[in-house]
């Protein structure tokens, strides 16, 4: 369903403009690679790297300017609060003073099933509080006796993981020699990550190292017994955020899959041992877990495939290249599961796509979603005016071009500044981004949804999703508080 | 199909569906590798026992879900409170988006501040070239009135000196010479996000203050410390001052700026305490602290310059409040006016017509160590018991006010004070001795799950309930909301426990 619209790329270049003259020089200069509205190219879209509808490339992943209010976080929020936090059998200690763990406690809603507390752990704080005399003393033994605690305190913990926040890293701690001892004590798995939040410029580091903390100290670390089959797949980079990852599955496994891990969502530490054995690793947030994939796919031999589960036009796209990777029974059912659920598609479209049709988006989010989603709003007649990285590479902006229009404002880790600029000269009908920004836009009358939490609703992957995700849309935009904001004595002016 | 167009579904049912609750079944079975359910209850009954208890009780290294925040948290939220006032936070950047969402998420407002955004080189060389730039940029895109810098954990540790950042930065043009830039170091490793407030309360008043004559007048010094309720409660505050004809500053006043109206117009600053106030502060009779522990230093410091000083344990209900009222009359020579002794007798009468409701009730309370003293205060008045009263960063000192506050009530007989314990201590106190209610924040219902004790909510954060701290639960009108809060919970708790019909309904009394 390929919504046909440009933006006005002329109007957008003279936003650039004029939000670069409010910067000192030295900063303008560094702000300007930031910015940019895709151009036209046109050519078909060869592979993930090469083609598509746009080019969009600006400067990316690199260091944030001081003091511009940068909406990244750190390298511990990629690794703790991304990759391992969803961990669900593991503890994850945030090892170092109170505030990181506390801050991202429970607030990245990764669904699991669970009791809590004694068999898994994932909405719980775990961190060794680090007082004066564990920076100036070191905080190794701490964390010798803190894991020691864990184990007695919580039995059916099947390990644990180290999240170092800045000053492990700065006061020289050797939190591998502390993992390798306390492995060897307890037999379980215990896994340092690196994820200090000064390293790298953003989330996106984090997600990395903790990519090769899997490879390092889960890989091939103790026998699996598991029977492997022909139609074993991983999702991967799926953190089940209202429970999106669940929502795919129930496709995957009715097209004849068997998903044996899922990373990292309600993830068992079992799944993500077996996790080599696999057929092939099914990606879904490319940003936050290609480095996994590459490395089984260079070790192991596994190939690894990007999918999308947002918006009927890309799961049906999806699921078909999936399939491709397998039989014609497989294919057959993938065209099955298509038509299936092909009436509930279009009741949702004739429900929603009217009041939605022409709306425009502006989006500012992750590493994936600001290019993921745009075709689930499309498939709802909406149009997207712009979008942005918080963390993205050059990789994702070239993926962006396969998505946006001609003239689509892109803008990379934008300031606040920018953001509020932007949005308040495009005034958009619908802002999708995070709860920095979430009340801000609202303030200027501009509907809202938050776009890493699904604002406390979701699952929007799959299917099901889709009709929460028109849903959600649909009463952000078409609620009458947007209508009340000037008094009746205000309306003649 | 579980999902239909008419009528969508989203998590809560969704995943209730046969469906659904198959593949996880099987998912479970199949690919999890998880326990034998008869671990899993053995095990989960073994926490809930004496035996774990004092198993949970011995832990020296480990904390588990904390009832604290770092330092930072309440260097923005006081600086908050100033008049177009931009925090701006000195180390690693990661941590300034985590201030902004949780204070975010709690007041359902826009939270701004801005960070330095050091990265590995500014680990070795140090974080100056970032205080240069940052407080530049922060200068011209935001305009601020007021820069107040504070510090991450990175920056404490590698020993980055703000002073003389500062002095360079304005040096090379930053921001102009006399352009207001006070600071405050702020470690996460030490205290809390209570010592944080009073450590950039005390940096920011320094900075107005230091080196200057005082000439004292007749004004009183209100400082209210971090408080989730500071809408409702601070405006409550300037209600009561105004009605006894008071002339008070309140220091760090964040009620306009968490809580700016939808117009049209995203106000980035909202009221505070003005500079020209902040600077006047000195000249004050006296400084009050509405929270002790968030004021520690600060209060030293103005009782340093002369001033008179007096702290209070977030006065709430009655005594609490009568006793703030007294001191301020007895401070500013203003007596208490009528009205507010008849919304005193007001109160009194509620509590009165509610007594038998209340009377022997059990709670534990959680939170920040004031508000803890407050509550469990207001409490006894009640005749309840607040039998587990816990603040992660309480103290010594601290635990010993609530012992003498159990001793001056019969109604404090069985109870304890638990400084520097978490709520994974909390839920073995509840397991093992279990209470009629429990008063904290968002987090307590994980226990209310576990353990199965309703949760009132009256400590920040509150994030799974909105608007709560809009209205106050200071002064007599606030001791009144709270006392509602109360009973509507009992009632509801009450309701639910006899709504069986022709099992329990003979006590689902109409009349309460």
């Amino acid at each position: 369903m390929s919504l046909d619209y440009t933006n006005d790329s002329e109007f957008h270049a003279k936003l650039i403009e004029e939000v670069l003259e409010a910067y000192p020089e030295k900063t303008r200069k560094r702000r300007q690679k930031h910015l940019s509205t895709a151009k036209d190219v046109d050519a078909p879209a060869e592979d993930e790297q090469n083609g598509g509808l746009t080019e969009c490339s600006v400067k990316s992943n690199i260091k944030s300017i001081p003091g511009v209010m940068t909406i990244r976080g750190c390298a511990y929020a990629g690794s703790k609060g991304v990759v391992w936090g969803p961990v669900k059998d593991m503890v994850h200690i945030s090892h170092g003073p109170v505030g990181c763990g506390q801050y991202s406690w429970s607030q990245r809603r990764n669904y699991y099933i669970g009791d809590t507390g004694v068999d898994t752990f994932v909405t719980m704080q775990f961190t060794s509080d680090f007082q004066e005399r564990d920076i100036v003393f070191g905080g190794d033994k701490k964390l010798d006796k803190v894991i020691d605690e864990i184990n007695e305190l919580f039995p059916l913990a099947k390990g644990v993981s180290i999240q170092s926040e800045c000053p492990i890293g700065l006061i020289g701690d050797d939190i591998e020699a502390v993992a390798k001892k306390k492995n060897k004590e307890t037999g379980k798995t215990i896994v340092p990550v690196r994820c200090e939040g000064f390293r790298g410029v953003s989330q996106s580091l984090g997600h990395h190292i903790a990519n090769d903390a899997i490879r390092d100290w889960v890989f091939d670390k103790k026998e699996v017994a598991f029977e492997a089959g022909a139609y074993d797949v991983n999702v991967i980079g799926d953190y089940n955020i209202g429970g999106d990852a669940w929502a795919s599955r129930i496709l995957l496994e009715e097209m004849g899959l068997r998903v044996v891990g899922n990373w990292s969502g309600d993830a068992t530490l079992a799944e993500i041992e077996r996790a080599p054995k696999a057929k092939l690793n099914l990606i879904h947030c490319y940003r936050s877990m290609n480095y996994i994939c590459r490395h089984m796919e260079e070790k192991y031999g596994m190939p690894w495939i990007e999918y999308n589960f947002f918006g009927p036009s890309q799961i049906a796209d999806s699921l078909r290249r999936i399939a491709a990777f397998f039989d014609d029974r497989i294919k057959e059912n993938a065209e099955k599961v298509i038509e299936k659920y092909q009436p509930l598609v279009d009741k949702i479209v004739a429900k929603y796509r009217p009041r939605l049709q022409g709306k425009t988006v502006m989006l500012y989010v992750g590493g994936l979603r600001p290019r993921h989603v745009i075709t689930a709003y499309e498939d709802l007649g909406m149009e997207i005016a712009g979008t942005g990285y918080e963390f993205g590479h050059n990789d994702d902006y070239q993926r962006t071009g396969h998505y946006v229009k001609d003239g689509t404002l892109i803008y990379d880790d934008v300031t606040g500044y920018e953001l509020e600029k932007f949005i308040e000269r495009i005034r958009p009908d619908l802002v999708g981004s995070g709860i920095k920004e979430k009340y801000p836009v609202q303030k200027m009358g501009i509907p809202f949804r938050q776009m890493h939490s699904w604002d406390y609703s979701g699952p929007y992957h799959g299917y099901d999703g889709f009709a929460i995700f028109a849903r959600d849309m649909d009463l952000a935009i078409n609620n009458p508080v947007w209508g009340l904001f000037k008094p009746l004595w205000n309306d003649a002016a | 199909m579980p999902q239909s167009a008419d009528k969508v579904l989203d998590h809560a049912p969704l995943f209730r569906e046969p469906e659904y609750r198959d593949m996880l079944a099987r998912k479970k079975a199949q690919f999890e590798n998880m326990p034998p359910r008869e671990d899993v209850v053995q095990v989960a009954d073994w926490t809930k026992s004496w035996e774990y208890r004092e198993k949970n009780f011995a832990r020296e290294a480990l904390t588990v879900n904390p009832a604290k925040a770092c330092q930072p948290l309440g260097a923005v939220f006081v600086a908050a409170g100033f008049e177009k006032t931009m925090s701006f936070v000195h180390g690693s950047q990661g941590c300034v988006a985590y201030y902004r969402s949780h204070l975010s998420r709690h007041f359902k407002e826009p939270c701004s501040a801005v960070s330095s955004s050091m990265t590995e080189d500014a680990a070795v060389f140090g974080g100056l070239n970032n205080m240069i730039d940052g407080l530049a940029n922060t200068y011209a895109l935001y305009q601020p009135k007021m820069i107040a810098v504070s510090t991450t954990c990175m920056a404490e540790v590698i020993g980055d000196d703000l002073q003389s950042f500062i002095a360079n930065s304005k040096a090379k043009g930053s921001v102009p010479e006399d352009f207001d830039v006070p600071y405050a170091h702020t470690p996460a490793f030490v205290g809390s996000h209570t010592t944080g407030y009073d450590n950039m309360l005390k940096g920011i008043l320094e900075h107005f203050w230091k080196n200057r004559q005082r000439e004292p007048n007749s004004r009183i010094n209100i400082i209210p410390g971090f408080d989730g309720f500071a809408v409702g409660n601070n405006r409550e505050l300037k209600r009561i001052l105004g009605m006894m004809g008071v002339d008070a500053t309140i220091l760090s006043d964040v009620a306009d700026q968490f809580d700016t109206p939808s117009d049209g117009e995203f106000r980035m600053y909202a009221g505070g305490t003005s500079i020209e106030q902040a600077k006047d502060a000195l000249n004050s009779a006296a400084t009050l602290s509405m929270q002790e522990y968030c004021t520690v230093k600060t209060l030293e410091y103005a009782a340093e310059l002369g001033q008179q000083t007096a702290a209070f344990h977030y006065p709430m209900g009655v005594r609490g409040t009568d006793e703030f009222l007294l001191k301020v009359s007895q401070l500013t020579g203003r007596p208490v006016p009528k009205e507010i002794e008849m919304e005193r007798g007001r109160l009194i009468d509620a509590m009165a017509d509610s007594q038998a409701w209340l009377h022997g009730k059990t709670y534990a309370i959680y939170g920040d160590p004031d508000f803890v003293y407050g509550m469990a205060r207001f409490i006894l008045e009640t005749g309840g018991e607040p039998r587990h009263c816990l603040a992660t960063n309480g103290n010594k000192a601290w635990e010993e006010q609530m012992e003498a506050l159990f001793a001056s009530s019969p109604y404090g007989a069985g109870c304890k004070a638990w400084g520097g314990k978490d709520l994974w201590h909390m839920r073995s106190l509840l397991a093992t001795e279990p209470v009629d209610l429990l008063i904290g924040n968002s987090y307590g219902k994980y226990l209310e799950r576990d353990i199965g004790t309703p949760l009132i909510r009256l400590m920040f954060p509150i994030f799974d309930r909105h608007h709560h701290h809009r209205f106050p639960i200071w002064g007599y009108q606030g001791a009144l909301r709270v006392l509602i809060t109360l009973l509507d919970k009992i009632f509801d708790k009450l309701d639910e426990e006899t709504i069986e019909p022709g099992v329990t309904d003979y006590s689902y009394d109409l009349t309460r």
